[in-house]
């Protein structure tokens, strides 16, 4: 199961031969009558790069201090490396997280802080000196050292948490939502880094974020959470490209959304919206039966538009510009069909006065192909 | 109007403080005297330059060679400081459980628990302490429920000895003790001990290594607001303790109203003040740098 070629890819998941390092097993956890986490099960692979993706309040935290330990299932198991870790205290596991709040030893320097579980392990001097030294040089921090975290800027903090909760090598280490505090550009620049620390110490990191376009950067696998549950696990091409289900079609990434009912499932999944009109043509994104509700997602940039009517396909539906964005890159048109829904599109500006030719009010054809949208299920 | 904001302070401090310290410091510089007021001399400006001139030379240090000269008083001083120091070391060692107690207690409980702490403040000191006397006195609340367990066959002495006086001390002074140290630790991130454990402490090592060291900060606090009064107290070493019980705030009593010498008692004051001004400088350079860490 090494990850050497090029062509080789990184898929344990899809390997009935590799061994899961984290096994949740059905488990769930509440809080007096509330249920946080509601009978989860899931496997992460070592060097899995996992993301836990899910509006405030899911359980993703929750989840993760089940696995630092911090919290223990109400029922269900979870094991690490094969060992049940129902009775192992916090202090015992091959795991580390690094806090949202980073929790630095305010009493304690940068050098201290990052030493500090390596003394417990009773190291002898040299070999933590060298350890935090190479830590240090990992994050850039070096000059550093010597200052209280007080002294150090947010972002720099935020990397003293990281090389602290990097130094003893776990074999686990959980981030919550670690770069939640940045400006988008250092946040940018530290998804790389965190990546690129993930390639060279070939730990598994679990990620907890509220923000999907994170998630999909940085992730092996990203699982979408809602109200404890699991709605979906996948790559994140997989999440973007076939969601299960409209909750994670809406929570990632922009969508339209045209609700109908299912009228055909001979070619692709045919969905009919609107009296009087053709059916749309998509993918079904789950198991469908005829005559059930369901909608079409179609993805802003999967769409094109035009001013003639386009004959080669057979998703194309006519409307009148609402509203135009630009965006530098790109454009975005807002197009009211005759009967309500409003429909986003996305056109990337390639040349200078490409497609300014639309206006407000213009009545335009958009248009998409067979294999662009997606029908499911509500 | 600014100026006049600024100057409240020092005012406040002037009418408050100064003022008093000089007059104490001259009364220490004079000579005791059978009439009213019991000193000499006594400013008298209808006397005009000479008459101040005058009234200076016959200021003299006399009172502090007196103070040398009888070791008394220096046992005193002694005396205190240990009686200062072991009390404050008492109180921290009964407080900081109830401050660690407090601050893990559930939220909701918390203000009660604090007005638990302050409440005796309701009730006048000097009745607190004679209810002590009560529980203290040989036929008291302790020795007859010592009896009545038959831990003890013979009542215990407790009042008029050094134990009593540390009791009434601690007892005095643990909110002192217990509010700076119950405010470091409540404001302590409960993460932190989590990051602690998470990297392999167990949960003692963790109190070791996080939780007293961020509790520093009040814990001195504390042991000064503690220790500072404790080294002039004077009702209870004098209401607890017993004959043998020097406490340089009861000899300062003595000096006053017992021998009427108040030239000497002032001299008295004055050197429990200068021996106060160190605790009393460390701790403001403790509340500072508390400050500055914090920012
Ligand atoms: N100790 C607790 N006692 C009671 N309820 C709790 C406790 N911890 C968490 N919860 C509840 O469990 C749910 C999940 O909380 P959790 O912190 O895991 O959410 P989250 O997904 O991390 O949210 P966010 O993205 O806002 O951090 C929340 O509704 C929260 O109120
Ligand atoms: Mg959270």
């Amino acid at each position: 199961m090494a990850v050497s070629g090029k062509d080789d890819v990184f898929a344990p998941w899809k390997d009935a031969t590799a061994e899961p390092l984290i096994k949740i097993n059905g488990v769930t956890k509440r809080f007096g009558d509330f249920t946080a986490i509601d009978n989860i099960s899931l496997e992460i692979y070592p060097q899995e790069f996992f993301a836990l993706l899910g509006p405030s309040g899911c359980g993703k935290t929750t989840l993760m201090r089940m696995l630092a330990g911090f919290e223990t299932p109400t029922s269900g198991v979870i094991s690490i490396d094969g060992q049940d870790m129902s009775t192992v205290p916090p202090n015992k596991r091959a795991v580390n997280m690094m806090f949202q709040s980073y929790a630095l030893f305010p009493h304690l320097s940068v050098w201290e802080n990052i030493a500090f579980g390596l003394r417990r392990d009773g190291l002898d001097k040299e070999k933590i000196a060298a350890r935090v030294e190479e830590m240090l040089k990992l994050v850039q921090l070096g000059k550093f050292a010597k200052r209280k975290p007080h002294q150090i800027s947010g972002g720099q903090r935020q990397r003293v948490a990281l090389a602290r909760s990097l130094a003893k090598a776990p074999k686990l280490l959980l981030l919550d939502e670690p770069l939640g505090a940045l400006d988008k550009k250092l946040r940018q620049e530290t998804q790389f880094e965190l990546m690129d620390i993930q390639e060279k110490t070939g730990t598994t990191f679990v990620i907890v974020t509220h923000d999907q376009e994170e998630a999909m950067t940085v992730a092996s696998r990203v699982a979408v959470m809602d109200h404890g549950q699991l709605i979906q696990v996948e790559t994140p091409e997989v999440i973007y490209e076939q969601p299960n289900s409209v909750y994670v079609a809406d929570f990632i990434g922009d969508v339209n959304l045209i609700e109908g009912s299912v009228s055909g499932l001979d070619s692709g999944a045919e969905l009919a919206w609107a009296e009087g009109r053709d059916p749309l043509i998509g993918q079904p994104g789950a198991s469908l039966s005829k005559g059930q509700s369901a909608s079409f997602a179609i993805r802003p940039e999967k769409i094109a538009i035009s001013a003639e009517e386009p004959q080669d396909r057979r998703n194309r539906v006519q409307g009148k510009i609402l509203d135009i964005g630009y965006l530098g890159n790109l454009s975005t048109y807002h197009v009211e069909l005759p009967d309500g829904p409003i429909i986003k599109c996305e056109v990337g500006n390639r040349s200078r006065i490409e497609r300014r030719d639309f206006t407000w009010e213009d009545e335009v054809w958009l248009s998409w192909s067979d294999t662009a949208g997606l029908v499911l299920p509500r | 109007m600014r100026r006049l904001l600024v100057g409240v302070p020092y005012v406040w401090l002037l009418v408050l403080f100064l003022v008093p310290f000089g007059i104490v410091l001259k009364i220490s510089l004079s000579d005791i005297a059978l009439a009213i007021p019991p000193y000499t001399p006594t400013l008298d400006l209808s006397g005009g330059w000479a008459g101040i001139r005058e009234f200076f030379s016959q200021l003299d240090l006399e009172n502090y060679v007196f103070l040398t000269s009888d070791d008394l008083y220096w046992k005193a001083y002694l005396s205190s400081l240990q009686i200062a120091v072991i009390a404050t070391f008492l109180t921290l060692l009964a407080g900081f459980p109830i401050a660690y107690g407090m601050a893990r207690a559930p939220e909701e409980w918390r203000p009660a628990l604090l007005m638990l702490v302050i409440l005796p403040f309701w009730t006048s000191f000097l009745i607190r302490v004679y209810a002590w006397i009560g529980i203290l006195s040989t036929e008291g609340f302790l020795n007859q429920f010592l009896l009545w367990t038959g831990l003890i066959s013979e009542p215990l002495t407790i009042l008029n000895t050094n134990t009593a006086v540390y009791i009434g001390i601690v007892y005095t002074y643990l909110p002192f003790m217990i509010l700076p140290i119950y405010a470091t630790l409540e404001r302590m991130d409960a993460s932190l001990l989590e990051a602690a454990e998470d990297l392999g402490c167990s949960r003692i090592q963790a109190f070791w290594l996080v939780t007293l060291p961020l509790a520093r900060p009040g814990v001195v606090a504390g042991c000064f607001l503690v220790f500072i009064p404790t080294l002039g107290e004077f009702v209870i070493p004098s209401l607890l303790g017993g004959s043998d019980t020097l406490m340089i705030g009861k000899v300062l009593w003595e000096e006053f109203f017992n021998n009427r010498d108040w030239p000497v008692a002032s001299a008295v004051a004055i050197i429990l003040l200068l021996i106060l001004i160190v605790p009393i400088i460390l701790f403001q350079r403790n509340q500072q740098l508390n400050r500055e860490a914090e920012q």
